[in-house]
């Protein structure tokens, strides 16, 4: 079996999500390479080299400066094919979601997302992924030869790098296809915050509908004193209080960190799917019976508008 | 514009909790069924780009639904007729008999036959969270696809500008039709879709429109056909098999502290993550 990692870059650099990836491929037990692709890739493909990867693949050309499906999958697909890899896997994150499956239709190969296990018997491989708002783990066999994986970030820890130095081999840029003219990148309007990646971060503030326009002034003091990043639930991204890419559940980001706070949020199905997996959960919220309370480890019944600061308080005093 | 919304039944997922898995096989009896809400979203979607929002009993193009499932999903296509799709296609199906692969290939069939501008599907059905519909059909028919829209807005039959929730912002990219939009959840916001043939000032009421009594009637008298998946796709194999499903574990039950102070004591002493 031979794996190929296909890496996610940010202005030229690893995405940590590139970690979780790795690390699947560590799991599966199999040699892998990783592909690199974008426009000006020296950096990238550097990283990426100290992960023991067979080989750094890298795709590097003008016409892939932007991070669009229609210009990525005829090249991962070319490389899959090329390399004879039987399994292509990305992170679950925006940009693998939206990727992966074109690669997939243009390998003729079944596609299993968002995963949150690999089991490997004998060269035979399950994968275990959430449904139903995280209700139900189903174990699914993908029964084309090529198979394609999305990997939870929140499930597969960030890879270490190994050490060595992996080869580093250019690949040639496939014609485009026809529908890649048919679409063009016009900005991104990237979120700025100086605060850790959702997927990243040892700590999660999360706030939800009840903290209302007072959202960042409530909870920025909390988040900065712990060196977290802030998450919110969908009706607080909904009513405006949060951007949306701050969102945390079934449909947003899925999280794990090492301690989330919930608070003023209910704890619907659909938020419980992207945090249950937290290692430490605590609720903040005035309502006894909130449904929140049934996974927090800690649970504090009082008005969060005096919790918090009164928590800032009591951390500040060390 | 002629727009084609794919619209699944799922389980109703806020009756999830109740979800039974016995024998590792998941088992949906006595659950309560509902349409996949990012397809209702889409559906809304598809109706604010073709009607002058300011009068939307008139279609400024054509809506049709299509589901895959057996007779009584029907149900879900008349409640989209009901808000003001034109018409609907039923591909009779089990759903153990569908994944996301085979659903894309047989709706690559009906976009041939029926030509529209655009294709608008939920990012994602809240039973499977597959989240690849849209985009393997994209690939399929050889078209542009503009994946999880926030916003949308429409340069005519042409082209229309989507702002793509990404994780770390919006990403805007236009995309010259025909093209796969899949939709994410705020996409029916009150501003979120503007087409040409609504005033720009207008605002929608925040969400998905209800149908009133009179449309739900008038539904019962809308076109809707039934195919066969296997004309539509031959070539019927699932790429994916489930071998068994098990619920998730449970978290040991937590405690309820009294103060901020014990909170702090506890995560210091006890959880030691501060
Ligand atoms: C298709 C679909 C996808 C969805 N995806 C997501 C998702 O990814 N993420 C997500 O989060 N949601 C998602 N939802 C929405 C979800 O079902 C809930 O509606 C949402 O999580 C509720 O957010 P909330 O808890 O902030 O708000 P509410 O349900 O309004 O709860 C607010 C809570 O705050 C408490 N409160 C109020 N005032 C105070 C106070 N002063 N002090 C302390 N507590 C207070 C209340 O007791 C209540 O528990 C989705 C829904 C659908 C249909």
């Amino acid at each position: 079996m031979n794996i190929l990692v296909i890496a996610e870059l940010h202005d030229g650099s690893l995405r940590k999500s590139t970690h979780s990836a790795i690390t699947f491929a560590r799991q599966v037990g199999a040699p892998f390479s990783i592909l690199v692709i974008g426009s000006g890739t020296q950096n990238a493909a550097t990283d990426a080299a100290a992960f023991g990867a067979q080989k750094i693949l890298v795709a590097d050309d003008a016409s892939l400066k932007d991070p669009l499906a229609e210009r990525y999958a005829p090249v991962v697909a070319q490389v899959a094919k090329a390399g004879g890899f039987d399994v292509v896997a990305v992170t679950a994150s925006s940009y693998g979601k939206d990727l992966a499956p074109r690669v997939a239709a243009k390998l003729g190969a079944g596609y299993a997302t968002d995963i949150s296990g690999v089991k490997n018997e004998g060269g035979k491989l399950t994968f275990k992924r959430p449904t139903y708002a995280g209700n139900a783990f189903g174990y699914a066999e993908v029964q084309t030869p090529v198979k394609l994986v999305s990997v939870r970030q929140s499930e597969f820890a960030a890879a270490e790098p190994s050490g060595g130095a992996s080869p580093v081999e250019k690949v040639a840029i496939p014609a485009a296809d026809p529908a890649a003219s048919r679409v063009e990148f016009i900005s991104l309007e990237a979120a700025k915050s100086e605060r850790p990646d959702l997927g990243e971060a040892r700590v999660i503030v999360s706030g939800g509908r009840a903290l209302k326009e007072r959202f960042a002034e409530v909870l920025d003091p909390l988040a900065n004193l712990l060196g977290a990043a802030v998450g919110a639930s969908r009706a607080a991204c909904d009513a405006g209080y949060a951007p949306p890419e701050l969102q945390v559940g079934q449909t947003g980001r899925v999280v794990a960190p090492q301690l989330y706070f919930a608070i003023g949020i209910s704890g619907a199905i659909q938020h419980l799917a992207g945090m249950k997996s937290s290692k430490n959960i605590v609720a903040i919220n005035k309502d006894p019976e909130a449904p929140i309370f049934q996974v927090a480890d800690y649970g504090l019944v009082q008005d969060l508008f005096t919790a918090v600061p009164e928590l800032i308080t009591e951390l500040k005093k060390g | 514009m002629k727009v084609l919304v794919p619209l699944k039944r799922v389980s109703d997922p806020d009756n999830a909790n109740k979800i039974k898995i016995a024998g590792g096989k998941v088992d949906t009896t006595g659950l309560e069924w509902k349409p996949n809400p990012f397809d209702e979203y889409a559906v809304e979607t598809a109706l604010r780009l073709t009607e002058n929002g300011t009068n939307p009993k008139k279609r400024e193009g054509e809506v049709i639904v299509v589901t895959f499932g057996p007779k009584e999903t029907e149900m879900t296509l008349r409640a989209a007729l009901a808000t003001g799709a034109d018409r609907a296609i039923r591909v009779d199906a089990k759903d153990e008999d569908l994944d996301g692969d085979l659903v894309a290939r047989a709706l690559k069939a009906i976009v041939e036959k029926e030509k529209p501008d655009l294709v608008l599907a939920g990012k994602q059905a809240v039973d499977g969270d597959s989240n690849q519909v849209g985009q393997l059909l994209a690939e399929y028919l050889g078209w542009p696809q503009a994946t999880f829209a926030g916003t949308i807005k429409s340069e005519g039959d042409k082209s229309l500008v989507v702002g793509r929730e990404v994780d770390g912002g919006t990403l805007n990219v236009r995309v010259h039709l025909p093209a796969v939009v899949t939709v994410d959840l705020r996409i029916v916001a009150p501003t979120s879709v503007t087409s040409i043939h609504t005033p720009p000032t207008h605002k929608y009421a925040d969400g998905v429109r209800f149908a009133a009594l009179m449309a739900i009637m008038a539904a019962k008298k809308k076109p809707l056909v039934e195919l066969k998946l296997a004309d539509l796709a031959p070539d019927a194999a699932l790429k994916i098999k489930y071998t068994g499903f098990e619920p998730p574990a449970a978290r040991k039950a937590g405690v309820k502290v009294k103060t901020v102070g014990e909170l702090v004591q506890k995560l210091k002493t006890e959880a030691k993550v501060i």
